[in-house]
């Protein structure tokens, strides 16, 4: 083969490689593409459009959001699920970071039986633990309330971000810790002064997943919030699909636009964080 | 601790500690001080493993043998709950519309996942952009307002029904009808082949291109390459892959609830989309059935645990661990 035949061939082989990979990308984007056209046509030709754009792009339906749901103001979801992430951020960072330093880095008494019940906690089906769970909030008289919805993320149930900081932690150098012990740090300061810092990366993508879980989270809010203005965003979107009625149908497609809007935002700012975090968090299970 | 003990025992014996002054010595006292440390930041998760984890599947054990409607007491009632679920005709069909959900979904959304990620294994331009891209759908894919997309787009009449006519299928309904809401729900999980993908990619990664190139000279097709070479080489992680994702799709919810709700209710056209969860849910929490939820629940894990073992047993034919190519 002659060095042009193979450089010619190379060519080839990349354009079949970009028009694959585009062509892959646009079925991937359509829906979201779909929803964002979506959001700006009339609610009645939502579903019968052909087009993925409104030739006219009109904004009823977010004008149609400003009046809220059922007498609840749109903005009042918007907030209850922003104290929910935010708070569940907040309590996975120090609960799931505690127990990782114990775990990476300290030796102690039973530590290999926790670990390993920390892991098969990992497979365990929530299904088994949401009627006791329930039992329990219900006899302390905490249904309706966020308590339900916070108090695993402070005791570090989400055994998913345990083991992604272990990992992490593991890696950092040994000599780190001893050379401070060396000058008299006990492993509060050791935690909180020498690992946490290094962990920044852990703690980022563990925020991060945190917040989009518990953003998206519908099962949770279904089973524990039973009064419409402590509803989530996802429990409005809920009331959209059960009122059924064709006139709602451009709110309710421009709610779910900007219910994604906070997740989509922090995947453009963080995806390296993510898609990295997604990646080694699996191989090294 | 011993190991340090030996080269540094300063370490130890810091002067300030009154542990030394105690009879077994200063060694022991080190391990104590540790252990002690060591449950001190462990006590919340501790508590939550007790509180939120092991105590509530005890509670769920018990109420799988007892007739519970949340307010009166437990009623003792033996196997009744498992008897009445084995004659139950709706939980059989729970059953099987989430097994085919299963079965179908998870092979397909690992075979795109393994395909995309030999497409984007070799170093190009947009490597990383497209990788992120797809990504993407599987942070989103299981919130309500996709949901609602695929419920919009798999609508009589809608994008896909018209499209697919065009190309001479008519397969009616898509979420409106039985036979065709579960695929809908299929493709929908099938999208979101961005997490496996990214986990294919790192192990496509760690392959040794040397093994490529020898299997080349000797004249190996791309064919041979990929079952030879390629295939046993990520076994590890496509066994890892592939439990992840069964375990993950037994607990589908959410979409199912979305594309098959209407009116507060759910289970989709002649509840055809009837999952598992949503059919524990609406025993559990609308019939006010505890027990009978409690006894569905424990079934299900009892499912999961040995389509687990049965994988695990499996592993030892097809799984290839070998030195060196630990992911670690």
């Amino acid at each position: 083969m002659t060095p042009a035949v193979t450089a010619r061939r190379r060519t080839m082989r990349t354009v079949a490689w970009h028009a694959g990979a585009l062509a892959l990308l646009a079925v991937i984007l359509y829906p979201v593409v779909w929803l964002v056209g979506a959001s700006f046509k009339p609610g009645d030709e939502i579903v019968g459009s052909l087009e993925l754009l409104p030739g006219r792009p009109i904004s009823d339906n977010y004008r149609r959001l400003t009046r809220g749901i059922a007498d609840i103001p749109v903005s009042t979801f918007f907030t209850n699920s922003l104290v929910l992430a935010l708070g569940s951020v907040v309590g996975v960072l120090v609960s799931c970071s505690a127990a990782a330093y114990a775990f990476a880095r300290i030796r102690f008494a039973g530590r290999n039986l926790l670990f390993a019940v920390m892991i098969s906690t990992l497979l365990l089906p929530f299904q088994v633990l949401i009627i006791p769970q329930y039992v329990l909030f219900q006899k302390l008289d905490l249904i309706n309330t966020y308590v339900p919805l916070l108090l695993g993320k402070y005791l570090a149930a989400d055994a998913f971000f345990v083991f992604l900081m272990v990992q992490f932690m593991r890696n950092l150098p040994r000599e780190l810790d001893e050379a401070a012990r060396i000058d008299g740090c006990g492993h509060p300061r050791i935690f909180w002064s020498i690992v946490l810092p290094l962990c920044r990366p852990a703690l980022i993508t563990s925020a991060i997943f945190t917040f989009i879980w518990s953003w998206n989270d519908f099962i949770g809010p279904l089973l524990y919030l039973n009064e419409p203005d402590k509803y989530t965003v996802s429990l409005g979107l809920k009331m959209f699909i059960d009122q059924d009625s064709v006139a709602d149908y451009g709110g309710m497609v421009a709610m779910s636009l900007v219910a994604l809007l906070p997740v989509l935002l922090f995947f453009l700012a963080f995806q390296r964080h993510l898609v990295e975090g997604a990646a080694t968090s699996g191989l090294k299970g | 601790m011993t190991r340090t003990q030996m080269t540094r025992p300063d370490v130890v014996e810091r002067p300030r500690t009154p542990h030394r002054r105690t009879p077994e010595g200063p060694r022991a006292a080190g391990r104590r001080r540790e252990t002690l440390a060591g449950y001190l930041f462990l006590t919340p998760w501790c508590v939550g493993v007790l509180l939120l984890t092991l105590g509530p599947m005890l509670v769920s054990l018990y109420l799988a043998f007892t007739d519970y409607n949340l307010f009166d007491t437990p009623r003792w009632i033996g196997l009744r709950n498992f008897r009445d679920m084995f004659a139950d005709d709706r939980w059989w069909h729970s059953v099987r519309v989430t097994l085919e959900y299963v079965l179908v979904g998870t092979p397909l959304k690992l075979a795109a996942a393994l395909g995309v990620a030999l497409l984007l294994v070799r170093p190009r331009r947009g490597q990383g952009f497209y990788r992120s891209a797809f990504y993407a759908p599987s942070l989103i894919g299981a919130s309500v307002s996709i949901g609602i997309v695929w419920r919009s787009v798999f609508q009589d009449d809608a994008v896909v029904d018209r499209a697919m006519r065009f190309v001479g299928w008519d397969a009616g309904g898509w979420v409106g009808d039985p036979d065709w809401s579960l695929p809908t729900l299929v493709t929908l999980t099938v999208w979101q082949f961005g997490a496996p993908m990214v986990i294919f990619l790192a192990g496509l990664k760690q392959v040794p291109r040397e093994l490529y190139e020898a299997a080349e000279v000797d004249g190996a097709g791309v064919w041979r390459r990929f079952r030879s070479i390629t295939l046993p080489m990520i076994s590890p992680v496509l066994f890892f892959n592939l439990l992840l994702e069964l375990i993950h799709s037994f607990q589908v919810f959410t979409s199912a609830v979305v594309l098959g709700g209407s009116g507060g209710g759910a289970g989709g056209p002649a509840d055809s989309l009837l999952v598992y969860t949503w059919y524990l849910y609406e025993q559990g929490f609308r019939n006010l059935r505890m027990g009978y939820a409690s006894a569905m629940a424990w079934m299900l894990m009892l499912g999961i645990g040995l389509l687990t073992a049965v994988l695990f047993r499996t592993q030892r034919g097809w799984v290839h661990y070998e030195e060196g190519t630990d992911a670690r």
